[in-house]
């Protein structure tokens, strides 16, 4: 009797969890993966072709690199600069307003964030009124300005990763600041006692304590990088060799009305994703034990 | 006791709420459309002179991106009622799937077959069915000057591309930029560029090379596909001879890409661009009269074959339930009256032959109209008759790309291998 009332307890609480992740997560994410084998209208079966063209055209390759570049740089971008905001904010005396200020832009979305910095990076041709700050700034040192936005490989995806970082500093600094300050005082200070210099410091005795934040705020960002659409749909839509997965599976979808191709596209950018929640799962276990 | 009160309340209450959505359903129409201010406003009169006559409500949803919109509630089983088609390619394609309603049974035919050109019914048809009605047109192939400042210089109209080609060198050697573009329009920056080189093609290879070039007869790799993108881009890519050069062009905004031709002295000399961008202009420069302040040519014909044809676009209304009040509210939008309130609002070309000239704004806006009507040669605007993966696709990207400097066998061929794939595919009629 006792056994069966807790089967029972254990189905009202799984139950309505369960059901909810069947209905609007598994089920959508296994429809998908059925409809990345049918055509452009979901009407025929076209084996792999999808996943053909997606591994093989020339906007997705681009959309493939530039995803590189943005996994590369902005997570390096925000984790290390949150890192050094966060030791560096511990050292002053207005900690709490600084930390404020670059915890700021998260509170902004990424359109309103990628309309404002459209605005900075306007480019106007250098016999006229600049209307962009960046381009204004150049001016007035004597420069000529750029057409930050169009110019690629390298600088219109920079100028794009830089948006980004400025958004997703303030959050990985206000996590890797409490990991921080719950490293103990004194072995800081026992090890500069022993004669380590603050770099010494740093490496050996910052970096190891604060290393599963390290590695959660990194997957995070890892996780929230492949997914990048916003910032590259309101500045530049892919123009310009600035394309990115997530953009490229939107325009099939929505705009082309190719279903297969989006659907194939959004099962790649899952499946891309997976190991990094892997390593999640793992590490979070890992703690547990 | 108290509970069961309260109880009944909310029944009664509850009732009455799904009494009047079943009573107010047939009563409210919804229309899903890409307009903002201007044309909204003008939309909205169109609307409340409906609601006043019939007493339907009408109520309209506006999205710059309406692909996506639409998509998304197509797939949820509740579309819009009408729908603004922003292209042929997107009729064709919603046609194809079932999703627009035959207007053959819907309208007074022998009526619009009066009201209504023969090419209009045309540019509708998918097989054998109408499935859009035009309520205005765009004429596409005019540029824009400033007579002021071509009077104070000495310049003239020239009347075909050598003296054309003249003025610009003319112009060059005076220390004068010639042109203004710009390609800039958020997600669906390029297609100014698209309605240059659809301008080029019909006057260097003609309407049956033009039409095999939008139905993919002709590969975008083809000699005079690539002349046509040559012929631009000698003036797109080229600092003296356009406004900023290069950079500027895919960075101005096609709105205010026109402003260099007003300003204090004067910047830039021509601006090619549809009918539509007087209201730009006047947005931008009040005080401007139009015909004394800016005034427009014809873009001159270049190969004397081939003489000066005229490239359009139109609103296109389309209808997707069975709704009566829908279908009351499309004849209506079918008829002079409601189309002269919308033409006459935002200066736009008028397709019903019933209304009246008088309603147009300006005569500016009278001549243009008088273009289209005299034109021997129209065609559809092509990008947008296209699929959408090509035609507001690789189209529009790609003369983005031609005009920031990229090779242009490597646009061309890139254009190709979508053009290629989305007609083999079966997405395309063929």
């Amino acid at each position: 009797m006792k056994l069966k009332n807790q089967k029972l307890w254990v189905a009202l609480f799984i139950g309505p969890a369960l059901f909810f992740i069947t209905v609007f997560l598994l089920y959508p994410s296994v429809h998908t993966m059925i409809i990345s084998f049918l055509g452009k209208r979901s009407e025929t079966f076209v084996g792999m072709k999808n996943y053909i063209y997606s591994f093989t055209s020339p906007t997705m390759l681009t959309a493939f690199r530039n995803n590189l570049m943005w996994l590369v740089f902005f997570t390096a971008g925000t984790v290390g600069m949150g890192l050094l905001m966060a030791i560096l904010a511990d050292k002053i005396k207005y900690e709490k307003l600084a930390k404020t200020i670059i915890f700021m832009p998260m509170a902004v979305s990424f359109v309103g964030a990628s309309v404002v910095w459209k605005f900075v990076y306007t480019y106007k041709p250098i016999f006229t009124n600049q209307i962009g700050l960046l381009n204004q700034v150049i001016v007035l040192f004597g420069g000529s300005p750029k057409g930050w936005l169009m110019k690629g490989p390298w600088m219109n995806n920079f100028s794009l990763i830089f948006v980004g970082i400025w958004i997703w500093t303030g959050f990985c600094m206000v996590l890797l600041s409490a990991a921080y300050k719950g490293i103990p005082r004194e072995l800081m200070e026992a090890g500069r006692v022993d004669g380590a210099n603050e770099w010494q410091v740093f490496t050996k005795i910052i970096i190891p304590s604060m290393k599963s934040t390290i590695a959660v705020v990194t997957t995070t960002m890892i996780i929230n990088v492949l997914k990048i659409f916003d910032i590259v749909y309101v500045m530049t839509n892919g123009n310009y060799g600035t394309e990115v997965i997530a953009n490229r599976m939107y325009k099939e979808m929505f705009q082309y009305r190719n279903y297969g191709r989006a659907s194939a596209i959004a099962v790649i950018l899952f499946l891309l994703i997976i190991p990094v929640i892997v390593m999640n799962i793992k590490r979070m276990k890992g703690e547990d034990s | 006791m108290k509970k069961s009160i309260w109880m009944m309340v909310s029944a009664i209450l509850l009732m009455g709420v799904i009494f009047a959505v079943a009573v107010s359903a047939d009563e409210t129409i919804t229309i899903m459309g890409v307009w903002g201010g201007n044309e909204l406003e003008a939309f909205t009169k169109v609307m409340e002179t409906f609601e006043a006559a019939s007493g339907i409500e009408v109520e309209f949803e506006g999205t710059r991106d309406l692909p996506t919109l639409l998509t998304t509630r197509l797939e949820a089983g509740n579309p819009p009622d009408i729908v603004h088609l922003t292209g042929l390619g997107m009729m064709e394609e919603l046609a194809r799937e079932g999703d627009l309603v035959d207007l053959i049974d819907v309208l007074d035919m022998p009526q619009f077959n009066e009201d209504y050109n023969a090419v209009w019914k045309e540019l509708a048809t998918y097989e054998d069915g109408m499935y859009g009605i035009y309520i205005s047109a765009d004429v596409k192939s005019l540029v824009w000057y400033n007579p002021k400042a071509f009077a104070a210089k000495g310049y003239i109209i020239p009347s075909d591309w050598d003296d054309m080609e003249a003025l610009m060198d003319k112009m060059i050697s005076n220390g004068d930029i010639p042109w203004a573009i710009g390609l800039e329009s958020g997600a669906a920056s390029g297609w100014p560029g698209t309605d240059w080189i659809e301008d080029i093609m019909l006057r260097t290879a003609g309407p049956e090379v033009y039409d095999q070039w939008v139905n993919h007869d002709i590969p975008w790799t083809d000699e005079r596909v690539k002349r046509a993108f040559e012929i631009f881009g000698e003036i797109a890519r080229d600092s003296s001879y356009v406004w900023g050069g290069p950079t500027a062009v895919n960075a101005s905004n096609f709105g205010d890409a026109v402003t260099p031709l007003f300003a204090e002295p004067v910047q830039a000399y021509m601006h090619r661009q549809a009918s539509f961008i007087t209201s730009f202009i006047k947005d931008n420069n009040p005080d401007l009269l139009a015909g004394e302040d800016f005034n427009f040519f014809a873009f001159p014909e270049i190969e004397e074959e081939y003489g000066t044809p005229v490239l359009g676009a139109a609103d296109m209304m389309g209808l997707m339930t069975d709704k009566p009040a829908a279908k009351q509210f499309m004849r209506f939008l079918a008829s002079p009256g409601a189309q002269s309130i919308w033409v006459s609002e935002l200066g736009k070309i008028g397709v019903n032959k019933r209304i009246n000239p008088a309603v147009y704004p300006d005569e500016l806006t009278a001549k243009m109209a008088e273009v289209l009507k005299n034109a021997e040669v129209f065609r559809f605007d092509g990008s947008d008759s296209m699929p959408k993966a090509i035609g507001s696709g690789a189209f529009w990207t790609g003369v983005v790309d031609y005009v920031n400097g990229q090779d242009l066998d490597s646009v061309l061929e890139y254009i190709e291998s979508v053009a290629d794939e989305t007609y083999t595919s079966g997405a395309a009629t063929n």
